[in-house]
């Protein structure tokens, strides 16, 4: 078996190898540029292998966003991109979950609408929403909040979430939820004590998905913030450098680079938990 | 402990097809139930209207003298072992078997929790398990895990969809006995599904058969054997099963295929006007003549096609032409009974001494009284003794109370010492 296994993996694990090169480069490129200085920046003969990597390293562009001129303009960004992003998720994924639920256990008119609503909207060009919605956010106060940016998230990421998360549902078994019943459960801790855990996998998939959505996002939050709610990757766009002709290149990459952190974490800490199989065990066979 | 009565009960699904058709049934006090019948014919159905998975869409469920129609499952205080288990697979062996008891809030403390799964455990030999998980267990091991969960709490009756479907048939050979050694300590009313009539015949108190919906016959394994009330029934039990014989009626003789034999002048009454009628005889009803064991009666000669040893006992089949007239009927019966349309055969259960041998001309022997003789059109059994039935009803409910106050006079020693 096993050297079976890895007599048929073979050609996928070498063409594996220029993909993980193909989508390495442009990262550890942005975390080089971040560790130069200015002169390395504008000179081949600071760095090594080519122009890539730093001679000397340097943190002074951290120090700048975090401590220095840019700070102003990043430390509230990050501060917003968390809560928006966090609100927007876990908002979305309950909501989600008691839609799918709905979804895939009841049959109720309607239904098919929903879905097909939902698969709509998410095709549906994020750019055409974007100057209605500005006219009525200023119009109604929302320009420029943290709510005024969580609304339009929640309708970007709940169609996604509903049906990942009904797919999920679907594949337990009914008779999980009847035995919970006869074991004297009522619907709602039915729900919770059987359903929910068994689609934990699902729910951290999608919650997940749904905050990096809404972390990477850039033409609704250059377009419906000014500084209060401005998120992170619409502030790196105002990122301005020590004089007019010097470009803030290390100070934006220094940004990527620590916002590119919490997505890496989130997917180390979740991706074990993201295996599907779960419920392996629950039925005979 | 629990009596349920069901009162006429109808389930027709969305496209109005009657899975179960105007059923009643009394399963009293402690009784063990055996429902069976081929696929489809709306046994799950049945139980999962009983547990209140399924809604009743006209007659009564009672429990205990109570109508239950609109309780929702968790109201009845039933328990039951799905046909594919339904263990939480998040939850270790422990808690699956706790999860009734933590589900009825505040009626348990934890050491009560830990000592009712320990004792659910103990009963069960799951003693070692009891942390794993679910997916990590073995068929009869999960098997095991559905049966303490629907035990650990004291439900009023048990239901059972199934349960040993899935295993191999060494294993469903052993938990079978033990079902039936935990029904009578309990001492819980218990509905058990099945299609396995082995399971049927050594489990039950009473058997209900089903076929499409409608109830055959509710009686005692022996009563079902002996005298059933028609043609599906008398099919359906017994294994190999019984082989129906076409016969002409003339007056007082039945033709049969290869003797004729003499009737009663009951029986004539009954089969007068009928051309034809068809006769029903048990396999290890018919003898090997040349082995003199003392069987009087109607004797004939005919040709063994096949046989079969098995050590113990062997089978002779000898082939024979149906009458046209009775082949649609007896066609008809073999779908119901899920067969496979074979070929028209007598089966012959012989005592393992008998030398008969495949292709020669054989003599049998076979005791009149023994058959059965049932009407082609309706399928009722014309021969059927209702003193006798009653007889063997009386006696196999007096057999079942005895066995429960072994079972409790037994427990309250235990508990004593
Ligand atoms: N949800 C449903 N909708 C419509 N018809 C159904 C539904 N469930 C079952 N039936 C029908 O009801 C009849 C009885 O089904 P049921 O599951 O009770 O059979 P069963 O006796 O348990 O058979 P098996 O031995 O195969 O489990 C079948 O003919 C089936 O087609
Ligand atoms: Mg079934």
């Amino acid at each position: 078996m096993a050297s079976q296994d890895i007599k048929g993996t073979k050609p996928y694990t070498l063409l594996a190898i220029p993909i993980i090169i193909w989508t390495l480069v442009p990262l550890l490129w942005t975390l080089a540029l971040s560790g130069k200085s200015p002169a390395a920046l504008a000179s081949a003969n600071e760095n090594t292998l080519g122009n890539f990597w730093p001679k000397d390293w340097t943190w002074d562009n951290y120090a700048l966003i975090f401590t220095g001129g840019a700070s102003d303009l990043f430390l509230p960004a990050l501060r917003n991109s968390v809560v928006v992003c966090l609100s927007a998720t876990v908002i979305g994924v309950i909501l989600a979950m008691f839609c799918a639920y709905a979804i895939a256990r009841l049959n109720f008119p309607g239904k098919r609408v929903i879905l097909t609503t939902a698969l709509t909207v998410s095709f549906f060009p994020v750019i055409a929403m974007v100057t209605p919605l500005f006219d009525l956010w200023t119009k109604i106060g929302l320009f420029d909040t943290i709510p005024g940016l969580i609304i339009p998230y929640l309708a970007l990421t709940l169609p996604l979430s509903i049906w990942v998360l009904s797919a999920f549902f679907q594949a337990i078994p009914w008779e999980m939820e009847q035995a919970a019943q006869v074991d004297g459960a009522t619907t709602w801790q039915a729900f919770r004590k059987v359903i929910v855990p068994l689609a934990a996998p699902g729910v951290f998939t999608t919650a997940i998905i749904s905050f990096f959505i809404a972390w990477n996002d850039f033409v609704f939050a250059i377009s419906l913030t000014s500084d209060k709610a401005r998120t992170v990757p619409a502030a790196l766009a105002f990122f301005t450098g020590a004089s007019q002709f010097e470009q803030p290149t290390g100070g934006i990459m220094a940004a990527a680079v620590v916002v590119t952190i919490p997505v890496v974490i989130l997917v180390l800490i979740f991706q074990r938990r993201i295996v599907a199989g779960l419920t392996s065990g629950a039925v005979k066979g | 402990m629990a009596e349920i009565t069901l009162k006429n009960l109808v389930k027709k699904y969305g496209d109005g097809f009657p899975a179960v058709n105007d059923i009643s049934l009394d399963i009293a006090d402690g009784e063990f139930m055996i429902l069976v019948g081929p696929s489809g014919c709306g046994k799950s159905t049945l139980l999962r209207m009983i547990v209140g998975l399924e809604d009743i869409t006209s007659g009564d469920m009672l429990i205990d003298g109570k109508r239950v129609n609109e309780l929702a499952p968790r109201d009845r205080n039933l328990s039951m072992v799905f046909q594919n288990y339904a263990l939480y697979p998040h939850l270790s062996v422990f808690e699956n078997i706790a999860f009734p008891l933590r589900l009825a809030k505040g009626h348990h403390s934890e050491e009560e929790i830990t000592s009712k799964v320990n004792a659910a455990s103990d009963m069960l030999e799951l003693n070692e398990h009891l942390e794993r998980k679910p997916a990590n267990l073995s068929g009869g091991q999960r098997q095991r895990v559905a049966m303490g969960r629907a035990i650990v709490r004291d439900a009023d009756a048990f239901l059972f969809d199934e349960p040993l479907s899935n295993l191999d048939a060494k294993l469903r050979g052993q938990m079978r006995t033990e079902i039936s050694r935990m029904q009578r300590r309990l001492g819980t009313t218990t509905v058990y599904v099945t299609h396995d009539q082995t399971e049927a015949m050594t489990l039950g108190d009473r058997v209900a058969v089903l076929k499409k919906g409608l109830l055959q016959q509710c009686a005692s394994p022996r009563e079902l054997y002996d005298q059933p009330v028609n043609l599906f029934v008398a099919g359906f039990i017994g294994s190999p099963p019984m082989n129906f014989l076409p016969a002409q009626v003339d007056g007082a003789t039945l033709r049969l295929p290869f003797c004729d034999v003499e009737i009663g002048a009951d029986l004539a009454a009954k089969v007068e006007g009928k051309d034809i009628v068809i006769v029903g005889i048990r396999p290890e009803h018919i003898k090997d003549a040349s082995l003199d064991d003392g069987v009087q009666g109607a004797a004939f000669t005919a040709p063994v096609d096949v046989t079969e040893w098995l050590g113990n006992e062997q089978y002779a089949y000898i082939p024979f032409d149906a009458d046209p007239a009775v082949r649609a009927k007896l066609d008809e019966l073999d779908r119901d009974l899920d067969g496979e349309g074979m070929r028209t055969q007598i089966v012959v259960n012989l005592d393992a001494r008998s030398r008969i041998r495949e292709g020669d001309d054989e003599s049998f022997v076979f005791d009149p009284a023994l058959m059965h003789v049932f009407d082609p059109e309706s399928g009722d059994c014309l021969t059927r003794d209702e003193a006798k039935a009653k007889a063997i009803a009386e006696e196999s409910e007096a057999d079942r109370r005895r066995g429960l106050e072994r079972a409790k006079a037994r427990e309250s020693k235990n508990a004593t010492t």
